[in-house]
Protein backbone atom coordinates (compact mmCIF):
# COMPACT_ATOMS: atom_id res chain seq x y z
CA UNK A 1 0.00 0.00 0.00
CA UNK A 2 1.23 3.63 -0.60
CA UNK A 3 2.71 5.68 2.64
CA UNK A 4 1.12 8.77 3.80
CA UNK A 5 3.40 11.63 5.24
CA UNK A 6 3.20 13.40 8.16
CA UNK A 7 1.79 16.00 6.44
CA UNK A 8 -1.70 14.41 5.36
CA UNK A 9 -2.06 12.80 9.18
CA UNK A 10 -5.88 13.87 9.80
CA UNK A 11 -8.35 12.35 12.33
CA UNK A 12 -9.53 9.36 10.70
CA UNK A 13 -6.70 8.64 8.48
CA UNK A 14 -5.29 4.37 8.74
CA UNK A 15 -1.48 3.69 9.53
CA UNK A 16 0.20 1.10 10.35
CA UNK A 17 2.38 1.17 13.26
CA UNK A 18 4.49 -1.77 14.68
CA UNK A 19 2.33 -4.21 12.56
CA UNK A 20 -0.87 -3.34 13.19
CA UNK A 21 -3.73 -1.05 11.44
CA UNK A 22 -4.28 1.80 13.40
CA UNK A 23 -6.61 5.08 13.00
CA UNK A 24 -5.60 8.29 13.91
CA UNK A 25 -7.41 10.53 16.41
CA UNK A 26 -5.96 13.68 17.04
CA UNK A 27 -2.89 15.25 15.25
CA UNK A 28 -0.57 18.17 17.06
CA UNK A 29 2.13 19.50 15.31
CA UNK A 30 5.05 20.67 17.74
CA UNK A 31 8.18 22.73 16.67
CA UNK A 32 10.62 24.21 19.13
CA UNK A 33 11.66 27.49 18.28
CA UNK A 34 15.32 26.56 17.34
CA UNK A 35 14.37 23.23 16.64
CA UNK A 36 12.77 20.12 13.99
CA UNK A 37 9.62 20.29 13.72
CA UNK A 38 7.48 17.04 14.89
CA UNK A 39 3.93 15.76 15.17
CA UNK A 40 2.61 14.43 18.02
CA UNK A 41 -0.31 12.03 17.28
CA UNK A 42 -2.86 10.16 19.01
CA UNK A 43 -3.86 7.04 17.71
CA UNK A 44 -6.60 4.04 18.37
CA UNK A 45 -5.28 0.41 17.73
CA UNK A 46 -7.95 -1.25 15.36
CA UNK A 47 -7.14 -4.43 16.42
CA UNK A 48 -6.76 -3.83 20.19
CA UNK A 49 -8.87 -1.26 20.17
CA UNK A 50 -6.49 1.05 22.50
CA UNK A 51 -5.23 4.41 22.72
CA UNK A 52 -1.90 5.04 21.84
CA UNK A 53 0.47 8.24 21.53
CA UNK A 54 3.51 8.20 19.30
CA UNK A 55 5.80 11.30 18.17
CA UNK A 56 7.06 11.30 14.63
CA UNK A 57 9.26 13.54 12.62
CA UNK A 58 7.69 15.97 10.23
CA UNK A 59 8.05 15.08 6.85
CA UNK A 60 8.66 11.36 8.13
CA UNK A 61 6.59 8.42 6.09
CA UNK A 62 4.36 6.02 7.48
CA UNK A 63 2.62 3.04 5.62
CA UNK A 64 -0.87 2.90 4.84
CA UNK A 65 -3.31 0.44 6.37
CA UNK A 66 -5.60 -1.31 3.84
CA UNK A 67 -8.26 -0.38 6.22
CA UNK A 68 -11.82 0.22 4.77
CA UNK A 69 -15.75 -0.01 6.22
CA UNK A 70 -17.81 -1.99 4.05
CA UNK A 71 -22.13 -2.08 4.21
CA UNK A 72 -22.63 -6.15 4.62
CA UNK A 73 -25.33 -8.36 5.76
CA UNK A 74 -24.76 -11.25 8.12
CA UNK A 75 -25.98 -14.12 6.41
CA UNK A 76 -25.70 -16.96 9.21
CA UNK A 77 -22.92 -18.65 11.85
CA UNK A 78 -21.92 -22.14 11.69
CA UNK A 79 -20.08 -21.71 15.05
CA UNK A 80 -16.72 -21.20 13.78
CA UNK A 81 -17.38 -18.72 11.28
CA UNK A 82 -19.81 -15.93 10.60
CA UNK A 83 -20.95 -15.19 7.26
CA UNK A 84 -21.37 -11.69 5.81
CA UNK A 85 -22.57 -10.62 2.48
CA UNK A 86 -22.09 -7.81 0.42
CA UNK A 87 -25.27 -6.67 -1.37
CA UNK A 88 -24.15 -5.18 -4.63
CA UNK A 89 -21.69 -7.99 -5.25
CA UNK A 90 -22.57 -11.14 -3.21
CA UNK A 91 -19.64 -11.38 -2.73
CA UNK A 92 -18.78 -13.50 1.00
CA UNK A 93 -16.77 -12.90 3.76
CA UNK A 94 -16.24 -14.75 6.88
CA UNK A 95 -15.55 -13.33 10.49
CA UNK A 96 -14.09 -14.82 13.18
CA UNK A 97 -15.99 -14.78 16.71
CA UNK A 98 -13.10 -12.16 17.83
CA UNK A 99 -13.82 -10.15 14.73
CA UNK A 100 -17.61 -9.94 15.81
CA UNK A 101 -16.89 -9.19 19.29
CA UNK A 102 -19.87 -7.02 20.99
CA UNK A 103 -21.68 -7.52 17.96
CA UNK A 104 -22.42 -11.14 18.96
CA UNK A 105 -25.12 -10.53 21.00
CA UNK A 106 -27.44 -8.29 18.89
CA UNK A 107 -26.63 -10.40 15.34
CA UNK A 108 -30.15 -11.57 13.82
CA UNK A 109 -29.94 -13.28 10.11
CA UNK A 110 -30.32 -10.47 7.31
CA UNK A 111 -29.25 -7.33 9.71
CA UNK A 112 -27.16 -4.86 8.01
CA UNK A 113 -23.86 -4.24 9.42
CA UNK A 114 -20.73 -2.47 9.00
CA UNK A 115 -17.84 -4.32 8.28
CA UNK A 116 -14.16 -3.37 9.14
CA UNK A 117 -12.04 -5.25 6.34
CA UNK A 118 -8.13 -5.22 7.01
CA UNK A 119 -6.15 -6.47 3.99
CA UNK A 120 -9.64 -7.81 2.91
CA UNK A 121 -10.37 -9.44 5.89
CA UNK A 122 -13.10 -8.68 8.05
CA UNK A 123 -11.71 -7.02 11.55
CA UNK A 124 -14.46 -6.00 13.35
CA UNK A 125 -18.08 -5.78 13.11
CA UNK A 126 -20.78 -3.06 14.23
CA UNK A 127 -23.65 -4.28 13.98
CA UNK A 128 -26.73 -1.68 13.07
CA UNK A 129 -28.05 1.17 15.90
CA UNK A 130 -30.98 -0.61 16.41
CA UNK A 131 -32.55 -4.16 16.44
CA UNK A 132 -35.37 -5.82 17.39
CA UNK A 133 -35.40 -8.59 19.33
CA UNK A 134 -37.58 -11.16 21.17
CA UNK A 135 -37.90 -11.17 25.00
CA UNK A 136 -36.77 -15.11 25.49
CA UNK A 137 -36.71 -15.11 29.00
CA UNK A 138 -38.04 -13.12 32.07
CA UNK A 139 -39.94 -12.71 35.49
CA UNK A 140 -43.23 -11.83 35.36
CA UNK A 141 -42.65 -8.50 37.21
CA UNK A 142 -45.84 -8.20 39.50
CA UNK A 143 -47.18 -4.77 39.85
CA UNK A 144 -45.81 -2.88 42.97
CA UNK A 145 -42.26 -4.12 42.57
CA UNK A 146 -40.12 -1.08 42.36
CA UNK A 147 -36.80 -2.68 43.58
CA UNK A 148 -35.10 -2.12 40.58
CA UNK A 149 -37.10 1.56 39.93
CA UNK A 150 -39.48 -0.23 37.96
CA UNK A 151 -37.36 -2.41 35.44
CA UNK A 152 -36.48 -6.10 35.32
CA UNK A 153 -33.46 -7.81 33.17
CA UNK A 154 -34.80 -9.88 30.17
CA UNK A 155 -32.91 -12.43 28.13
CA UNK A 156 -33.08 -11.76 24.38
CA UNK A 157 -33.30 -14.42 20.98
CA UNK A 158 -29.74 -13.51 21.10
CA UNK A 159 -28.69 -13.79 24.43
CA UNK A 160 -28.39 -10.21 25.19
CA UNK A 161 -29.71 -9.00 28.73
CA UNK A 162 -31.15 -6.08 28.32
CA UNK A 163 -33.14 -4.07 31.28
CA UNK A 164 -37.24 -3.91 30.07
CA UNK A 165 -40.22 -2.35 32.07
CA UNK A 166 -41.90 -4.64 34.32
CA UNK A 167 -45.02 -5.04 32.09
CA UNK A 168 -43.12 -7.04 29.43
CA UNK A 169 -43.62 -10.45 28.86
CA UNK A 170 -41.62 -13.52 27.22
CA UNK A 171 -42.40 -13.62 23.63
CA UNK A 172 -42.71 -9.55 23.29
CA UNK A 173 -40.02 -7.88 20.74
CA UNK A 174 -38.87 -5.10 22.15
CA UNK A 175 -36.47 -1.96 20.27
CA UNK A 176 -32.56 -1.72 22.10
CA UNK A 177 -29.99 0.36 20.90
CA UNK A 178 -27.22 -1.02 19.99
CA UNK A 179 -24.79 1.02 21.28
CA UNK A 180 -25.83 1.89 24.61
CA UNK A 181 -27.72 -1.38 25.33
CA UNK A 182 -30.67 -0.19 26.32
CA UNK A 183 -34.40 -0.92 26.08
CA UNK A 184 -36.09 1.51 23.06
CA UNK A 185 -39.35 1.06 23.30
CA UNK A 186 -41.72 -2.08 22.91
CA UNK A 187 -42.58 -3.34 19.17
CA UNK A 188 -46.38 -3.30 18.28
CA UNK A 189 -47.61 -6.96 18.06
CA UNK A 190 -48.95 -8.15 14.58
CA UNK B 1 -10.89 31.42 5.81
CA UNK B 2 -13.66 32.07 8.83
CA UNK B 3 -16.10 34.74 9.14
CA UNK B 4 -14.98 38.46 9.38
CA UNK B 5 -14.81 38.59 12.98
CA UNK B 6 -11.65 38.67 15.18
CA UNK B 7 -10.86 35.70 17.46
CA UNK B 8 -9.78 37.89 20.22
CA UNK B 9 -12.55 38.74 22.77
CA UNK B 10 -12.79 42.70 23.55
CA UNK B 11 -11.39 42.15 27.09
CA UNK B 12 -8.99 40.26 25.98
CA UNK B 13 -7.88 43.02 22.99
CA UNK B 14 -8.18 45.39 26.18
CA UNK B 15 -5.70 43.21 28.29
CA UNK B 16 -3.26 42.65 25.12
CA UNK B 17 -3.19 46.83 25.06
CA UNK B 18 -2.16 46.97 28.84
CA UNK B 19 0.09 44.25 28.32
CA UNK B 20 2.29 45.62 25.65
CA UNK B 21 2.20 48.76 27.31
CA UNK B 22 3.49 47.40 30.97
CA UNK B 23 6.09 45.86 28.67
CA UNK B 24 7.16 48.93 27.40
CA UNK B 25 6.54 50.61 30.64
CA UNK B 26 9.15 48.11 32.14
CA UNK B 27 11.83 49.12 29.99
CA UNK B 28 11.45 52.63 29.83
CA UNK B 29 11.55 52.55 33.96
CA UNK B 30 15.05 51.00 33.21
CA UNK B 31 16.09 53.19 30.42
CA UNK B 32 15.83 51.11 27.70
CA UNK B 33 15.71 52.64 24.21
CA UNK B 34 13.50 51.44 22.06
CA UNK B 35 14.42 50.61 18.62
CA UNK B 36 11.67 49.60 15.93
CA UNK B 37 13.77 47.87 13.04
CA UNK B 38 12.63 46.61 9.67
CA UNK B 39 11.26 43.24 9.01
CA UNK B 40 11.76 43.14 5.66
CA UNK B 41 15.21 42.94 4.17
CA UNK B 42 17.55 41.26 1.28
CA UNK B 43 18.69 38.48 3.85
CA UNK B 44 17.31 36.21 6.47
CA UNK B 45 18.53 33.64 8.87
CA UNK B 46 20.38 30.30 7.66
CA UNK B 47 19.24 28.41 10.65
CA UNK B 48 18.55 24.72 9.36
CA UNK B 49 15.19 24.58 10.87
CA UNK B 50 13.89 28.48 10.89
CA UNK B 51 12.49 28.70 7.12
CA UNK B 52 12.24 32.37 5.98
CA UNK B 53 9.21 34.06 4.44
CA UNK B 54 9.97 35.25 1.03
CA UNK B 55 8.76 38.03 -1.13
CA UNK B 56 8.97 37.96 -5.07
CA UNK B 57 8.76 41.76 -6.86
CA UNK B 58 6.17 42.43 -8.86
CA UNK B 59 5.88 42.58 -13.04
CA UNK B 60 7.63 45.88 -12.52
CA UNK B 61 11.27 46.45 -11.38
CA UNK B 62 10.83 44.60 -8.03
CA UNK B 63 10.67 46.51 -4.94
CA UNK B 64 11.16 49.72 -6.15
CA UNK B 65 7.22 49.17 -7.49
CA UNK B 66 4.43 51.14 -6.10
CA UNK B 67 2.24 47.96 -6.13
CA UNK B 68 4.47 46.83 -2.99
CA UNK B 69 4.76 43.31 -3.27
CA UNK B 70 3.96 43.14 -6.79
CA UNK B 71 1.44 41.62 -9.36
CA UNK B 72 2.75 37.96 -9.35
CA UNK B 73 1.30 37.88 -5.97
CA UNK B 74 2.50 38.81 -2.47
CA UNK B 75 4.28 36.06 0.33
CA UNK B 76 5.85 33.01 -0.35
CA UNK B 77 7.76 31.21 1.57
CA UNK B 78 11.83 30.57 0.71
CA UNK B 79 10.48 27.18 0.24
CA UNK B 80 7.40 27.68 -1.86
CA UNK B 81 3.85 28.56 -0.13
CA UNK B 82 3.84 27.09 2.66
CA UNK B 83 -0.02 26.02 3.38
CA UNK B 84 -0.78 28.19 6.96
CA UNK B 85 -4.64 26.05 6.00
CA UNK B 86 -6.24 26.27 9.37
CA UNK B 87 -5.49 26.00 12.70
CA UNK B 88 -3.04 22.49 13.20
CA UNK B 89 -1.77 22.14 9.97
CA UNK B 90 1.28 22.46 8.50
CA UNK B 91 2.70 21.19 5.00
CA UNK B 92 6.00 21.20 3.28
CA UNK B 93 5.52 23.40 0.56
CA UNK B 94 7.02 22.83 -3.07
CA UNK B 95 9.65 23.54 -3.56
CA UNK B 96 9.81 27.29 -6.19
CA UNK B 97 10.85 27.22 -10.00
CA UNK B 98 14.03 28.10 -10.46
CA UNK B 99 13.24 31.08 -11.65
CA UNK B 100 11.35 32.52 -9.10
CA UNK B 101 13.82 31.11 -6.80
CA UNK B 102 16.22 33.49 -8.24
CA UNK B 103 13.78 36.22 -8.36
CA UNK B 104 13.08 36.71 -5.29
CA UNK B 105 14.75 39.79 -3.53
CA UNK B 106 13.36 40.39 0.12
CA UNK B 107 12.67 38.14 3.12
CA UNK B 108 10.27 39.07 6.32
CA UNK B 109 12.45 38.87 9.36
CA UNK B 110 12.38 35.61 11.64
CA UNK B 111 13.16 38.11 14.28
CA UNK B 112 15.31 41.80 14.89
CA UNK B 113 17.99 40.25 15.96
CA UNK B 114 20.61 40.92 13.32
CA UNK B 115 19.48 44.50 13.05
CA UNK B 116 19.67 45.37 17.25
CA UNK B 117 23.64 43.68 16.52
CA UNK B 118 24.35 46.12 13.91
CA UNK B 119 22.61 48.91 15.61
CA UNK B 120 24.79 47.42 19.42
CA UNK B 121 27.66 47.85 17.03
CA UNK B 122 27.21 51.33 16.21
CA UNK B 123 26.99 52.25 20.08
CA UNK B 124 23.27 52.20 20.63
CA UNK B 125 23.91 50.79 24.13
CA UNK B 126 20.62 48.79 25.62
CA UNK B 127 18.09 48.23 23.48
CA UNK B 128 14.42 46.59 22.93
CA UNK B 129 12.46 45.77 20.21
CA UNK B 130 8.60 45.03 20.30
CA UNK B 131 7.14 44.27 17.27
CA UNK B 132 6.31 41.29 14.19
CA UNK B 133 8.48 38.62 13.31
CA UNK B 134 7.46 36.33 10.86
CA UNK B 135 8.06 32.08 9.89
CA UNK B 136 7.17 30.14 7.12
CA UNK B 137 5.39 26.80 7.92
CA UNK B 138 4.29 27.40 11.32
CA UNK B 139 0.63 27.72 12.23
CA UNK B 140 -1.44 25.88 14.94
CA UNK B 141 -2.66 26.13 18.51
CA UNK B 142 0.74 27.84 19.47
CA UNK B 143 2.16 28.89 16.06
CA UNK B 144 1.00 31.52 13.69
CA UNK B 145 3.05 33.15 11.06
CA UNK B 146 3.13 36.21 11.60
CA UNK B 147 3.94 36.66 15.96
CA UNK B 148 4.48 39.40 18.12
CA UNK B 149 8.56 39.27 19.65
CA UNK B 150 9.91 41.13 22.59
CA UNK B 151 13.68 41.50 22.51
CA UNK B 152 16.13 43.06 24.33
CA UNK B 153 20.25 43.49 24.63
CA UNK B 154 21.92 44.45 28.13
CA UNK B 155 25.66 45.73 27.46
CA UNK B 156 28.28 44.14 29.83
CA UNK B 157 25.55 41.65 31.38
CA UNK B 158 26.05 38.13 31.19
CA UNK B 159 23.22 35.73 30.32
CA UNK B 160 22.47 34.86 34.40
CA UNK B 161 22.09 38.27 34.69
CA UNK B 162 19.74 38.37 32.01
CA UNK B 163 17.87 35.62 33.17
CA UNK B 164 17.11 37.42 36.62
CA UNK B 165 15.80 40.18 34.54
CA UNK B 166 13.74 38.09 32.40
CA UNK B 167 12.44 37.05 35.82
CA UNK B 168 11.48 40.74 37.10
CA UNK B 169 9.70 41.18 33.73
CA UNK B 170 7.45 38.05 34.23
CA UNK B 171 6.90 38.53 37.71
CA UNK B 172 5.47 42.12 36.78
CA UNK B 173 2.72 40.95 34.81
CA UNK B 174 2.39 36.95 37.09
CA UNK B 175 3.10 38.74 40.75
CA UNK B 176 4.07 35.57 42.65
CA UNK B 177 5.06 33.43 39.39
CA UNK B 178 7.71 30.26 41.35
CA UNK B 179 10.87 30.68 39.49
CA UNK B 180 13.43 27.70 38.85
CA UNK B 181 16.51 27.45 36.81
CA UNK B 182 18.33 24.52 36.22
CA UNK B 183 21.51 23.63 33.78
CA UNK B 184 20.87 21.28 30.15
CA UNK B 185 23.03 19.23 31.59
CA UNK B 186 20.89 18.87 35.26
CA UNK B 187 17.49 18.14 33.75
CA UNK B 188 19.45 15.27 31.05
CA UNK B 189 20.68 13.39 34.44
CA UNK B 190 16.81 13.35 36.02
CA UNK B 191 15.43 12.20 33.25
CA UNK B 192 17.58 9.91 31.62
CA UNK B 193 20.34 9.63 33.94
CA UNK B 194 23.18 10.44 31.00
CA UNK B 195 25.61 13.26 30.65
CA UNK B 196 23.96 15.55 27.45
CA UNK B 197 27.16 16.55 26.26
CA UNK B 198 29.46 13.93 26.74
CA UNK B 199 26.99 10.82 25.72
CA UNK B 200 27.80 8.90 22.25
CA UNK B 201 25.89 9.85 19.39
CA UNK B 202 24.61 5.83 19.34
CA UNK B 203 23.25 5.95 22.90
CA UNK B 204 20.80 9.80 21.75
CA UNK B 205 19.99 8.01 19.25
CA UNK B 206 18.70 5.08 20.63
CA UNK B 207 16.53 7.06 23.53
CA UNK B 208 15.50 9.14 20.71
CA UNK B 209 13.85 6.38 19.04
CA UNK B 210 12.45 5.66 22.05
CA UNK B 211 10.76 8.29 22.41
CA UNK B 212 9.89 9.31 18.73
CA UNK B 213 10.05 6.34 16.06
CA UNK B 214 12.76 5.29 13.87
CA UNK B 215 13.05 8.01 11.90
CA UNK B 216 15.50 9.50 14.55
CA UNK B 217 18.34 6.23 13.96
CA UNK B 218 20.35 8.11 12.24
CA UNK B 219 20.04 11.67 12.94
CA UNK B 220 22.03 13.93 14.69
CA UNK B 221 23.39 14.90 18.15
CA UNK B 222 21.58 18.35 18.05
CA UNK B 223 18.12 16.79 16.37
CA UNK B 224 18.24 13.62 19.19
CA UNK B 225 19.03 15.93 21.86
CA UNK B 226 16.06 18.32 20.52
CA UNK B 227 13.56 15.38 20.64
CA UNK B 228 14.26 14.08 23.71
CA UNK B 229 14.00 17.91 25.73
CA UNK B 230 10.92 18.42 23.73
CA UNK B 231 8.86 15.15 23.59
CA UNK B 232 10.23 13.84 27.38
CA UNK B 233 11.20 17.00 29.54
CA UNK B 234 9.49 19.56 28.34
CA UNK B 235 5.71 18.12 29.70
CA UNK B 236 7.29 17.64 32.78
CA UNK B 237 8.53 21.04 34.04
CA UNK B 238 7.15 22.70 37.19
CA UNK B 239 4.32 25.05 36.54
CA UNK B 240 5.69 28.35 36.81
CA UNK B 241 9.07 30.13 35.04
CA UNK B 242 12.00 27.01 34.41
CA UNK B 243 14.94 28.34 33.31
CA UNK B 244 17.14 26.54 31.20
CA UNK B 245 20.98 27.50 30.49
CA UNK B 246 24.19 25.88 29.02
CA UNK B 247 22.65 24.45 26.07
CA UNK B 248 24.69 22.11 24.22
CA UNK B 249 27.55 23.18 22.28
CA UNK B 250 26.07 21.62 18.66
CA UNK B 251 22.93 24.21 19.75
CA UNK B 252 24.97 27.28 20.08
CA UNK B 253 23.42 29.22 16.99
CA UNK B 254 24.40 32.42 18.33
CA UNK B 255 25.71 32.13 21.44
CA UNK B 256 29.52 31.87 23.21
CA UNK B 257 30.77 28.99 23.74
CA UNK B 258 32.74 27.69 27.20
CA UNK B 259 34.36 25.27 29.18
CA UNK B 260 31.79 24.71 32.24
CA UNK B 261 32.53 23.84 35.66
CA UNK B 262 33.19 20.24 34.59
CA UNK B 263 34.89 21.11 31.89
CA UNK B 264 32.38 20.41 29.25
CA UNK B 265 32.30 22.34 26.17
CA UNK B 266 28.77 23.93 26.28
CA UNK B 267 27.29 27.05 25.04
CA UNK B 268 26.01 30.37 27.06
CA UNK B 269 22.46 29.82 25.65
CA UNK B 270 19.41 29.83 27.61
CA UNK B 271 15.75 29.20 26.86
CA UNK B 272 12.77 29.53 29.41
CA UNK B 273 9.66 27.85 29.96
CA UNK B 274 6.34 29.47 31.30
CA UNK B 275 4.40 26.52 32.55
CA UNK B 276 6.03 23.73 30.35
CA UNK B 277 5.49 26.28 27.19
CA UNK B 278 8.88 27.66 25.61
CA UNK B 279 8.57 31.39 25.93
CA UNK B 280 11.70 32.67 25.35
CA UNK B 281 15.65 32.17 24.36
CA UNK B 282 18.25 33.90 25.07
CA UNK B 283 22.35 33.82 24.68
CA UNK B 284 25.65 35.70 26.14
CA UNK B 285 25.70 36.96 22.62
CA UNK B 286 28.75 35.74 20.19
CA UNK B 287 31.23 38.70 19.65
CA UNK B 288 33.87 36.76 17.11
CA UNK B 289 32.97 37.26 13.61
CA UNK B 290 34.85 34.61 12.29
CA UNK B 291 33.32 31.96 14.60
CA UNK B 292 30.04 33.67 13.33
CA UNK B 293 30.83 33.69 9.61
CA UNK B 294 31.81 29.77 10.24
CA UNK B 295 29.04 28.58 11.88
CA UNK B 296 26.75 30.22 9.43
CA UNK B 297 29.06 28.20 6.51
CA UNK B 298 27.79 25.04 8.92
CA UNK B 299 24.10 25.89 8.32
CA UNK B 300 23.92 26.29 5.13
CA UNK B 301 26.18 23.26 4.34
CA UNK B 302 23.23 21.38 6.89
CA UNK B 303 20.12 23.19 5.04
CA UNK B 304 22.03 21.88 1.65
CA UNK B 305 22.20 18.62 3.09
CA UNK B 306 18.42 18.31 3.90
CA UNK B 307 17.51 19.83 0.46
CA UNK B 308 16.61 23.27 1.95
CA UNK B 309 16.42 26.14 -0.24
CA UNK B 310 20.05 28.25 0.30
CA UNK B 311 19.84 31.56 2.36
CA UNK B 312 22.55 33.90 1.90
CA UNK B 313 24.69 34.82 4.59
CA UNK B 314 24.15 38.38 6.37
CA UNK B 315 27.06 40.08 5.11
CA UNK B 316 26.37 43.55 7.36
CA UNK B 317 25.95 41.79 10.60
CA UNK B 318 29.10 40.14 10.01
CA UNK B 319 30.75 43.43 9.50
CA UNK B 320 29.38 45.01 12.67
CA UNK B 321 30.71 42.02 14.28
CA UNK B 322 34.23 42.44 12.62
CA UNK B 323 33.60 46.54 13.75
CA UNK B 324 33.21 45.29 17.19
CA UNK B 325 29.88 44.32 19.02
CA UNK B 326 30.32 45.00 23.11
CA UNK B 327 30.40 42.33 24.82
CA UNK B 328 26.47 41.90 25.94
CA UNK B 329 23.83 39.58 26.28
CA UNK B 330 19.95 39.66 24.43
CA UNK B 331 17.19 37.24 24.82
CA UNK B 332 13.67 37.21 22.40
CA UNK B 333 10.26 36.69 24.14
CA UNK B 334 7.08 35.27 22.48
CA UNK B 335 4.64 38.01 23.42
CA UNK B 336 1.78 36.17 22.32
CA UNK B 337 2.35 33.37 24.33
CA UNK B 338 3.13 34.70 27.14
CA UNK B 339 -0.73 36.56 27.09
CA UNK B 340 -1.97 32.86 26.88
CA UNK B 341 -0.21 32.07 29.70
CA UNK B 342 -1.14 35.24 31.76
CA UNK B 343 -4.94 34.77 30.64
CA UNK B 344 -5.37 31.33 30.63
CA UNK B 345 -6.08 31.39 26.70
CA UNK B 346 -5.60 27.81 24.87
CA UNK B 347 -4.67 29.06 21.21
CA UNK B 348 -3.25 32.03 20.25
CA UNK B 349 -6.27 32.49 17.98
CA UNK B 350 -7.60 33.92 21.52
CA UNK B 351 -5.23 36.29 22.43
CA UNK B 352 -4.02 37.92 18.83
CA UNK B 353 -6.86 39.66 16.85
CA UNK B 354 -6.37 38.04 13.68
CA UNK B 355 -4.61 34.26 13.26
CA UNK B 356 -3.65 33.53 10.07
CA UNK B 357 -6.69 31.45 9.94
CA UNK B 358 -8.91 34.91 9.84
CA UNK B 359 -6.37 36.32 7.66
Amino acid sequence: MANYSTNEFRPGLKVMLDGDPCSILENELVKPGKGQAFNRVKLRNLKTARVLEKTFKSGESVEAADVMDADMQYLYNDGDFWCFMEPDTFEQHQATENAVGDALQWLSEQDMCVVTLYNGAPLSVTPPNHVELEIVETDPGLRGDTAQGGNKPAKLSTGAVVKVPLFLDEGEIVRVDTRTGEYQGRVSNK
Amino acid sequence: MTDWQPGISLDRLRQRSRVLAELRGFFQQRNILEVDVPVLATTSVTDRNIESIATLPGASSGLEASSGLGASGGLEASSGLGAFSGLGAFSESEALSESEASAIKSYLQTSPEYFMKRLLAAGSGDIFCLGKAFRSGEAGVRHNPEFTLLEWYRCGWDEHQLMAELGELIETLLPAVAINKYSYAELFAKYFNIDPHQAELSSLQKLAVEAGSSAWSDDSRGNCLDLLFSVVIEPQLSDGLVLVYDYPACQAALAKCYKDAQGRRVSRRFEAFLNRVELANGYFELTDGQEQASRFAEDQQARKIAGKPLMEIDQNLLAALESGLPECSGVALGVDRLLMQIEGATSLDQVMPFSWDRC
